[in-house]
């Protein structure tokens, strides 16, 4: 096995990118529109190979507290879930960020709230970036827009939050997660050694050795002025996150009179209404946050200038745009359109809405 | 060259693995491919569609208004699709099964039996890939049939690789009963 180009879902990739990136272990619980995760590394075998366990386990709830188990112990550990079943995980999210603990989590939107629907959405974008469980934390929030930035989203998921010692998650949807592109998947790593994760880890709980103090995971404790001091020290992690990992991508900003501000796979939906306003006259320039936390801020604020109105184009009634409006101090007009319920705007549609919402207003 | 294509019909009629059949044989003729699937209920006894993009370049947006070309294969899916042929665009449909044939003079209409050219090479599961070969033979992007073998090859679980030959035939027939 090497660096191979093959066609394939974004639910598979994922669990190819996880494979090749060495991870340790994979628990899961199945449900739509991510199922092919588990799926595919159970036809993969890697236990067989390197020796990564793959688990399904009897819920979404047992599952992300196996990943605390295994993230407690040093190894690279995720799981993946839809919408409802990453609601049953907040609980377990917010332990790892308050236990300093690495590990991916992937969501695959689908349609809420509730049950919903099976059908795409972002509607989970206030969950994942504002802290969907208790306490003041955040997780770094990758948005992939192709199934290619899927597979590149586990490695750099994964060396994040080891950086940090943060969990990370990759917000995906229905859209991305179903569709089949072609990918380069990259050259496998073998996992890390015990001995790497021991060096890599001194946090880890994995064996005392000589001389060196206990290590205890937890994310109790019952001195205030203690607590206060964590809590600070997750604070400071955030600010360097904030400094050194927004990510974002720009397309034709420079010379454009519209700004659309779209992440995922809704970002290339509205690419291509930027082509058809273009056939039209209509100047537009795309901003694609790629980290959704960290927030592209002061990127949107710069871009913002000049210009003459911003559509947020959203799977959802409106989230993103709270960010986004926050970004350019109500200095333009920013107007929110999106589709409900796992129904995909058109291109087409997404021109309308901007000659509706910001060119005629 | 880009070509933007609507593959629709009912659940079970192979809409899906055509789909991902061309896609592949695309990345084999070093196209830049999407395959985009309806998935949910809707494959059971339903309608199923995928929307399969090959082009040069990088492909934007994996959901589109208007195709340049549509293959319909039932009633619904030619009710919902045919008007969003791009003018100058292909409408392929099967004829079997339709009442209602739409009227566009601003597009190219390719009405084929698909369903009778398979019962005729005497294996039903090959129908997709007679329309297939009917796609093939009207599509202005010509893919090197070499490469739609390895499409195939790519696509197929190896253990059904010995249906390769049937499944060439079956796109050979479908080659030969398109015209306009």
């Amino acid at each position: 096995m090497k660096e191979e180009v093959r066609l394939m879902k974004g639910n598979e990739a994922i669990a190819h990118a996880a494979i090749r990136y060495g991870c340790d272990g994979y628990f899961g619980y199945p449900i739509t529109p991510q199922s092919e995760v588990l799926e595919t590394l159970e036809a993969l075998m890697p236990w067989e190979t390197s020796g990564m366990v793959v688990l399904q386990a009897e819920s979404e709830v047992a599952a992300i507290n196996m990943v605390y188990g295994g993230a407690a112990s040093g190894k690279a550990v995720m799981t993946s879930s839809s919408s409802p079943g990453v609601s049953l995980k907040q609980e377990g999210i917010s332990y790892l960020a308050g236990a300093m603990l690495p590990a991916l989590v992937l969501n695959v939107m689908r349609g809420g709230p509730g049950l919903g629907t099976i059908q795409p959405s972002q509607a989970d974008y206030f969950q994942a970036t504002k802290g969907g469980g208790h306490g003041d934390y955040h997780l770094i929030v990758l948005a992939p827009s192709t199934v290619q930035e899927m597979v590149d989203f586990v490695g750099l998921g994964f060396d994040l939050a080891f950086k940090y010692r943060t969990p990370s998650m990759i917000l995906a949807d229905g859209i991305v997660g179903q569709m089949m592109e072609k990918v380069v998947l990259p050259e496998p790593r073998p996992r890390r050694t015990d001995e790497e994760v021991k060096k890599q880890c001194p946090w880890a709980a994995n064996g005392r050795t000589d001389k060196r103090k206990r290590n205890v995971i937890t994310s109790l404790e019952l001195e205030s002025s203690r607590m206060e001091e964590i809590n600070h020290q997750l604070q400071a992690t955030y600010r360097e996150i904030e400094k050194n990992e927004t990510r974002w991508e720009e397309i034709d900003v420079e010379g454009a009179d519209y700004l659309i501000v779209a992440f995922g796979s809704i970002a290339r939906i509205c690419d291509k209404a930027k082509e058809m306003a273009a056939e039209k006259g209509i100047k537009v320039g795309i901003i694609r946050p790629i980290t959704l936390w960290p927030f592209p801020t002061a990127a949107i604020e710069k871009a913002a200038e000049g210009k003459k109105g911003i559509l947020c184009v959203e799977l959802n009634a409106g989230q993103m745009i709270e960010d986004v409006r926050l970004a350019v101090h109500d200095r333009i007009p920013v107007e929110h359109f999106g589709r409900l319920g796992g129904i995909i705007p058109s291109p087409q549609e997404v021109v309308d809405a901007l000659e509706k919402k910001i060119i005629r207003n | 060259m880009k070509e933007e294509i609507i593959i629709a019909g009912f659940g079970g009629q192979g809409v899906l693995s055509m789909g991902k059949i061309l896609a592949y044989s695309g990345l084999m003729d070093d196209k830049e491919v999407t395959w985009m699937p309806s998935y949910g209920p809707e494959q059971r006894g339903g309608t199923a569609n995928v929307t399969v993009i090959l082009s040069d370049e990088k492909i934007s947006s994996p959901v589109l208004d208007s195709y340049d070309i549509v293959i319909a294969l039932n009633q619904q899916s030619l009710d919902k699709f045919a008007p969003k042929v791009k003018p100058g665009g292909m409408l392929i449909f099967d004829t079997n099964g339709i009442h209602n044939v739409p009227k566009r003079d601003d597009i190219n209409i390719y009405p084929i039996n698909a369903m009778e050219a398979t019962l005729e090479i005497g294996n039903p599961k090959a129908y997709n890939m007679v329309v297939m070969g009917a796609l093939l033979e009207a599509m202005p992007y010509k893919l090197p049939m070499e490469n739609v073998i390895k499409g195939l090859k790519k696509s197929l679980p190896e253990r059904h690789h010995g249906l390769i030959p049937l499944n060439e035939q079956a796109i050979e027939k479908g080659r030969s009963i398109i015209k306009k």
